[in-house]
């Protein structure tokens, strides 16, 4: 019975930080490609809808389709050609998820639940990215549309009811939350970076973000820091005038490739009173340190270096497992939701068919006694209409109802069966046009 | 009347005092503003209280130590939702509101007895003097709990113990500038309560300093805060140092208050008062 196949499925490939290499992750982003990724997978013949998602971490495609096997291939043909891959190594990265296992993920997705840093928030904008390109690219519908609200919606809901984002798990987060409890507000304090790393740089963009004036860029070579401090919107200065700078300073962030010390206890206790003893936060994420560690026992003045961060980050992290739990039963909750409401979309093409077989049947005995009709006037043919009409809306009401019942319960597909047999619908290429259609311009 | 709404007073800030704990602890948002609304009603029917003590007695209850720490519970409480109101800081809620059930408590335990006022203090000298100092006690009463708050939360970021503690309090710059604030409006008022009290002497006894135990530390009192003031504006010193200097000034602050009174007899002496 080809009609129980005909609902929309849901099937979502891809791959992420966990299965695959950066470089493979590059390749199935198909950013090198012509065509937009998006409109190459739309054009697969056996694919209804379609969002693509690419962001450092990820690369997914979501389908709705009526054929899952058939797009399965047809996919992971596109990337073995277009991303030029070779059928090894794609199957080693790739996971497939069908039906309820790709809600599934979709909706961790969105909540990031399966982020390399659980809980942190870009994956959420990203995702509403690639929607949005998908709508404005029509190749989104009817399911996809549902699936990426709800998606959303979830994601809100984590967001909101669980304390999963409200504990910094990256160093640069973790630096910036620190520098807050410190200053409460960063705006009017100053930044400092010595040495241009790219965690430190990091961090540094973190701390413009969250409201921090004015950045100098201390570095060895002065070019390196001219362009670093232009890319941030600060100022350069060389190695050896951190010492005044520090004067001005409040955040240090220090990352250095220096075998030793470059700043004593001393050069900093010394600037203390010239800043007339204004709180100073250093940041040490160098290996091996930059600064002396008996600089936290200046008064006034905060030390935090990396290990220090990390411990902050390792209790944080172990306070997300704990509301990740939380998480993930709202996400289930929400799956179930969905999967049934998608269940109940195979109803409907049966229904049609059935509409449109009494109607057509209603039509045929109509036109047959044609020459009877013609001699009524044209009220009594309108009556004559409507009242066969009625007739047909009264015998289909019951079995329409009946079925739709049936939608809503999992296994729908025996009442779907029989509804098939009593009434003779078995042509599906009609209705499934018609579905096609209806999706689009969903 | 005056009595019943006392002791109102002081078990609606115990509801509050419990409300500020239990926000303080569990962080939960309606706590707090259960808790605020017990200490809105309670700082009325506090002052409702005063008012009608005064009433009761025809002049200004600020004489004995019944009155003064009732006062300067007052004067904290108001301070503190006049403070909340402008610049809210996390948390001091559950500092302040304690400490000034603590005072209203010792202040329950004196007696409350309204007698009649000796010659010497009836002057309009005595509710300006009495109150702007009751005022600048309080103050730095309040310049105490985030000098505390400060201490603590410094200690965990010092110590890089991340937890709780650190969690529920606000960060330190902003306590450090709430208590500079404090500084800068209790400092005026105990110079200006001293000052009052000297025109007062003059008028009452013909002198303006007489070096009574209570005048002799409330000087020293003005010097501990005048180094600290004084150090601020001038060094720029802040945060722990400052801290612990408003601590002690507040220990001192407590000495001239409640010991001095106590302890020695003298103009100010609630001892022999209650002869």
């Amino acid at each position: 019975m080809p009609l129980g196949l005909n609902r929309p499925q849901i099937v979502l490939l891809g791959v992420n930080h966990n299965t695959a290499p950066l470089e493979v992750r590059e390749r199935l982003s198909l950013s090198e490609s012509d065509t937009p990724a998006l409109k190459l997978f739309a054009g697969l013949s056996s694919c209804t809808e379609v969002v693509f998602l690419s962001t450092c971490n990820r690369v997914e495609v979501l389908v709705s389709t009526n054929c899952m096997d058939e797009v399965k291939e047809s996919i992971k043909e596109l990337w073995m050609d277009k991303g030029k891959m070779d059928f090894k190594t794609l199957r080693g990265a790739l996971y497939e998820y069908e039906g309820m296992f790709a809600v599934r993920h979709l909706f961790r997705v969105a909540s990031s639940l399966d982020s390399m840093v659980v809980g942190e928030p870009q994956i959420l904008g990203q995702l509403k990215h690639a929607y949005r390109v998908a709508l404005e690219a029509n190749t989104a519908g009817m399911v996809l549309n549902r699936l990426l609200h709800k998606a959303f919606s979830v994601a809100k809901r984590v967001r909101t009811e669980t304390r999963i984002a409200s504990h910094a798990v990256s160093i640069s987060y973790a630096a910036v939350e620190l520098a807050k409890k410190i200053f409460g507000d960063l705006s009017g304090k100053n930044g400092m970076l010595i040495g241009a790393g790219e965690m430190a740089e990091l961090a540094a963009q973190h701390l413009m973000a969250s409201g921090a004036d004015r950045l100098v860029v201390a570095n060895r070579t002065l070019s390196r820091a001219v362009k670093l401090a232009r890319s941030l919107g600060g100022s350069a200065i060389s190695l050896e005038e951190v010492g005044d700078a520090l004067v001005d300073a409040d955040i240090v962030i220090s990352s250095t490739g220096a075998p030793g010390i470059i700043l004593s206890k001393d050069q900093v206790k010394r600037i203390m009173r010239p800043r007339r003893h204004r709180l100073l936060f250093f940041i040490d994420i160098a290996v091996p340190r930059d600064i002396d560690p008996k600089v936290n026992e200046i008064d006034n003045v905060y030390l935090y270096d990396i290990d220090d961060l990390k411990g902050v980050i390792e209790f944080n992290k172990a306070e997300r497992e704990k509301e990740a739990f939380k998480a993930d039963r709202m996400v289930e909750a929400e799956v179930i939701k969905f999967m049934a409401w998608l269940e109940s979309l195979n109803v409907v093409p049966v229904i049609q068919h059935l509409q449109e077989k009494a109607e057509a049947v209603r039509q045929r005995e109509i036109s047959r006694s044609h020459k009877v009709l013609e001699s009524l006037n044209d009220e009594q043919q309108k009556a004559l209409d409507i009242l066969t009409r009625s007739i047909v809306q009264k015998i289909l009401h019951d079995p329409i109802v009946c079925i739709k019942k049936g939608a809503q319960e999992k296994n729908n597909e025996m009442i779907l069966d029989a509804a098939c047999r009593l009434f003779g619908i078995d042509g599906l290429e009609d209705t499934e046009r018609q579905q096609d259609k209806g999706l689009s311009d969903g | 009347m005056h009595k019943f709404l006392f002791q109102l007073t002081v078990f609606i800030y115990f509801v509050s005092t419990v409300g500020f704990l239990i926000h303080i602890i569990t962080l939960r948002k309606d706590a707090e503003r259960i808790a605020a609304v017990f200490l809105f009603a309670g700082f009325g029917f506090h002052t409702a209280a005063f008012l009608m003590r005064w009433f009761a007695g025809g002049h200004p209850p600020l004489v004995n130590l019944h009155d003064s720490l009732s006062f300067t519970a007052w004067a904290m409480v108001g301070s503190f939702i006049l403070f909340q109101w402008c610049c809210k800081l996390k948390s001091l809620g559950a500092f302040v509101v304690p400490f000034a059930l603590i005072i209203m408590t010792a202040s329950s335990f004196q007696s409350t007895e309204i007698l009649p006022l000796p010659p010497a203090l009836k002057s309009i000298w005595l509710p300006i003097h009495a109150i702007i100092c009751l005022f600048a006690d309080a103050i730095f009463a309040l310049a105490f709990c985030i000098a505390i708050m400060f201490l603590l939360q410094e200690r965990q970021i010092k110590k890089k113990r991340l937890g709780a503690v650190f969690k529920r309090l606000p960060s330190l710059e902003t306590l450090d500038a709430m208590n500079e604030r404090c500084l800068t409006v209790g400092f005026p008022l105990l110079t200006l309560g001293i000052v009052t009290g000297s025109i007062w002497a003059e008028k009452a006894w013909g002198s303006y300093w007489s070096w009574d135990p209570k005048e002799t530390w409330s000087l020293i009192t003005w010097f501990v805060y005048a180094a600290l003031f004084h150090q601020r504006l001038t060094v720029g010193w802040r945060g722990r140092k400052a801290a612990i200097m408003t601590l002690v000034g507040f220990a001192v602050l407590i000495f001239t208050f409640l010991g001095v009174s106590l302890l020695f007899s003298g103009a100010h002496s609630y001892a022999t008062w209650l002869k």
